[in-house]
């Protein structure tokens, strides 16, 4: 669904520029605001609506298949953790609140910094195993599973 | 031009295209890498890039060897039936065997992954996929990358791969530019792990005007994975081995959680189940060893998408389309109605804003199937990707040389799409690819093999003065003409992206000619793709976005023409559903149980195409150990 943007909501801040994966939220250079330069390479990823500070962004589905009259709305929140979602159909029918959490943890806090990590040995460098292995790759305490561990061989040909 | 040289130097590990695979390869890259410098170009912005930019609502590729589900074997099991017998079993492996630790990783991260109440092991999908909410899984994965690398580059487009001087196929770093500067990028590099995504938009999608970004994959995913490689003269494999998907009409969302969790159907427009009557048919196609019902419905073995997708093109050329997913049964349940829709909202928001527009309630009335227009990648229900080292202690000879996951060029390492041989990665296999890849970049260094690189003043400026080449190219030629976009001088990157998207469909299988293709039009092909190439000298941007727009589209014509070699050299029709050679119409497995690679000469422009084993991973003893 291409996206556009409230005139009267837009303030011109750039967060949907600096987010959008297909480069396609501009600034307009005579309204000082944000628009979609290029809706036919928009993904309707939502990414920019949920960057927005004021809700400025909204989407209207694509002309070739959808009809007018229709709204899917959002709002993200990193700090509660959670995103909320309303549908409201075209034919007014059908009006959704949806809840989901984004994260279980405060934002970035929970991600090791692998540089201060012990060193790995030399003998970690010569096996298969990646860091923190071979911690939740086995049921049991054992090591990497292996060809040989598991009883298999690599054949050519058709049959296996 | 005024553009600015931005130099990066010293690097010892390069990702380029920092989706989830280049977020695997820079995390782990420190642990291996602790002094070592480890950079990202990532084409958009990190936090929202890639295939998984708007989110996941599972994760596919799980094993659950720690709740006693699944080892790595049943893995290559799986992955190999579905993809007709034709994969990089060491590889999918030596993923699979990892894979798990990626994904407890992004739990502790804060990633919402379900949890079945009663086991208390991940919520099942189906067999292979977890229920998450991962409306930020990008996000949380990207901060893990950026943790680990020194630094970042965002919306940096990497246009092609430095070469060493000093000895011959040898990486030496990458360049490309900055989408809102302008400047130029180089980033001198130890090594380049490739990242990048597949391609989307390579061929004219069903959507016509604002709808063709309605497309399956990302349109942002343009085949720079393959543009870059092939560019640097790297094999690749399994090129033809496109996909084609069935999935909600026009909107394109996922059926997975549909068919595996909320246990909906298709059926026929007269209500009648179709799949099985096409089965005897297809049997004598392809052969009870990839095809047996039978097998499938006492066992896991599934039967494989590209299979069920030609029922669903077979029964709607019969005239009883359209095809639709039952879906007035399950959600009665609201619980499992509620699922439906989050399932949407956390990876294809397009779809929900869809059925609100037409006023589809999944509950009332059962929503119409489509087949999509191909798609090339190599971390879904399909393989195409670099030729790759496995590791060491599962690869034959020749899988093996040296380093995981190296391309045949050397010091240059792929994850995710950039992969050959590997499907079914999907978003966890990715990161874990790049983590492996992280390993033996680090490793490769450490070896002593990075030494004495050299990059020459001249090669920087003859790629300098390429990259710019459609902005002068317009400068030069736009005033000939009063105003418009007809111009006798150039084409812009639209009007390239039309041509390739016209030309793939006709001559390499696409929608509007039902995936059919043969040797003479795929040789037509090939003659007006090399056309195309000369046209693309002359493509004219009028800005640095159309310039992104330009290196895109030739990173796709790059693709595209390996996809039509490959599948002029593959003679027979292997994944009937995804294309069929109308002059070779079955699975021709004396001749062709095989891998294909394909090199493309740097200089020259030729292709050469030959056959790789295939190998597969047997019991040794009868039965399969735990």
């Amino acid at each position: 669904m291409p996206t556009f943007v409230y005139m009267t909501r837009c303030d011109g801040c750039g967060h949907c520029v600096d987010i959008c994966p297909s480069d396609i939220m501009h600034i307009d250079k005579v309204t000082r605001r944000a628009y979609n330069i290029e809706p036919n390479m928009c993904w309707e990823c939502y990414s920019c609506v949920k960057a927005c500070p004021h809700q400025a962004i909204d989407v209207r589905g694509y002309a070739d298949f959808a009809p007018l009259g229709h709204s899917v709305r959002v709002k993200r929140d990193e700090e509660k953790g959670v995103i909320a979602w309303r549908i409201k159909f075209r034919n007014g029918k059908k009006d959704m609140d949806l809840l989901a959490p984004i994260t279980t943890k405060p934002w970035g806090t929970c991600i090791p910094q692998l540089g201060d990590a012990s060193a790995p040995t030399q003998e970690q460098r010569d096996s298969q195993l990646l860091f923190n292995e071979p911690k939740y790759i086995r049921m049991d305490e054992g090591d990497i599973h292996t060809l040989e561990s598991n009883g298999l061989t690599m054949k050519e040909g058709v049959y296996y | 031009m005024a553009y600015k040289t931005i130099v990066e130097d010293n690097i010892d590990i390069l990702v380029a295209g920092a989706g989830l695979g280049g977020c695997g390869a820079a995390w782990e890259a420190r642990y291996w890498g602790q002094n070592k410098k480890i950079v990202i170009a990532e084409k958009a912005n990190i936090d929202r890039s890639g295939a998984v930019a708007q989110g996941l609502y599972a994760i596919n590729c799980y094993m659950g060897t720690r709740f006693g589900e699944n080892n790595p074997e049943d893995h290559v099991r799986y992955a190999r039936i579905d993809l007709m017998g034709i994969v990089r079993e060491d590889l999918l492996f030596d993923m699979a065997r990892h894979v798990d630790s990626a994904v407890h990783q992004f739990e502790e991260w804060g990633l919402p992954i379900m949890r079945n109440p009663k086991t208390g092991a991940y919520q099942r999908e189906g067999r292979w996929q977890i229920m998450i909410h991962g409306e930020s899984y990008k996000p949380i994965v990207a901060e893990a990358a950026k943790k680990s690398a020194d630094k970042v580059y965002n919306r940096i487009c990497v246009t092609h791969l430095l070469m060493d001087e000093s000895k011959e196929n040898r990486v030496a770093g990458a360049v490309g530019f900055n989408v809102r500067t302008g400047d130029y990028h180089v980033f001198k590099s130890k090594t380049v792990i490739v990242g990048a995504g597949g391609a989307s938009n390579i061929y004219k999608p069903r959507s016509v005007g604002e709808g063709a970004g309605r497309v399956w994959y990302a349109p942002w995913s343009s085949g720079s994975a393959y543009g870059l490689l092939i560019g640097a003269g790297a094999k690749m494999t399994q090129m033809e081995n496109r996909i084609v998907l069935a999935r909600f009409k026009d909107g394109y969302g996922p059926v997975g959680a549909y068919f595996l969790h909320l246990k909906t159907y298709t059926q026929n427009c007269l209500g009648e189940e179709y799949e099985s009557k096409w089965w005897p048919q297809l049997q004598e196609m392809v052969g009870k060893e990839y095809l047996d019902p039978e097998a499938s419905h006492r066992t896991h073995r599934p039967i494989p998408t590209c299979l069920r997708n030609h029922a669903l093109i077979s029964e709607v050329n019969a005239g009883r389309g359209p095809i639709h997913m039952v879906t007035m049964e399950a959600f009665q349940d609201p619980h499992l109605e509620e699922i439906g829709w989050h399932n949407f909202l956390g990876m294809t928001v397009g779809q929900a804003v869809l059925w609100a527009a037409t006023d589809v309630d999944p509950k009332y009335e059962n929503p119409e199937l489509t087949t999509s227009e191909p798609y090339v990648m190599g971390s879904h229900a399909t393989g195409c990707g670099a030729w790759c080292s496995g590791p060491e202690d599962v690869s034959p000879p020749e899988y093996f040389w040296g380093y995981n996951r190296m391309t045949t060029v050397e010091g240059l390492f792929g994850a995710g799409d950039a992969v050959g041989g590997t499907p079914h990665a999907f978003s966890s296999g990715s990161f874990t690819e790049g983590r492996l890849a992280a390993k033996a970049a680090c490793k490769y260094i450490d070896d002593g093999k990075a030494e004495g690189i050299v990059v020459s003043q001249q090669q920087l400026e003859e790629r300098r003065k390429e990259i710019y080449k459609p902005l002068e190219h317009y400068r030069i030629y736009r005033n000939e003409i009063t105003a418009g976009s007809v111009n006798p001088n150039y084409i812009n990157p639209r009007q390239a992206l039309d041509r390739l998207q016209k030309l793939m469909d006709e001559y390499a299988g696409g929608v509007t000619v039902n995936y059919m293709t043969n040797e003479k039009l795929l040789q037509i092909g090939l003659k007006k793709m090399k056309i195309l190439e000369e046209d693309l000298e002359k493509i004219g941007a009028e800005n640095i976005h159309e310039l992104l727009r330009a290196w895109e589209v030739k990173h796709r014509h790059l693709t595209s023409e390996a996809v039509m070699q490959h599948t002029l050299f593959r003679k027979e029709t292997r994944w009937p559903g995804y294309y069929y050679r109308g002059d070779a119409l079955k699975v021709d497995d004396k001749n062709w149980h095989v891998l294909t690679v394909s090199r493309r000469d740097p200089t020259t422009g030729e292709y050469t195409m030959e056959k790789a084993p295939c190998y597969h991973i047997v019991d040794t003893a009868e039965e399969s150990a735990a």
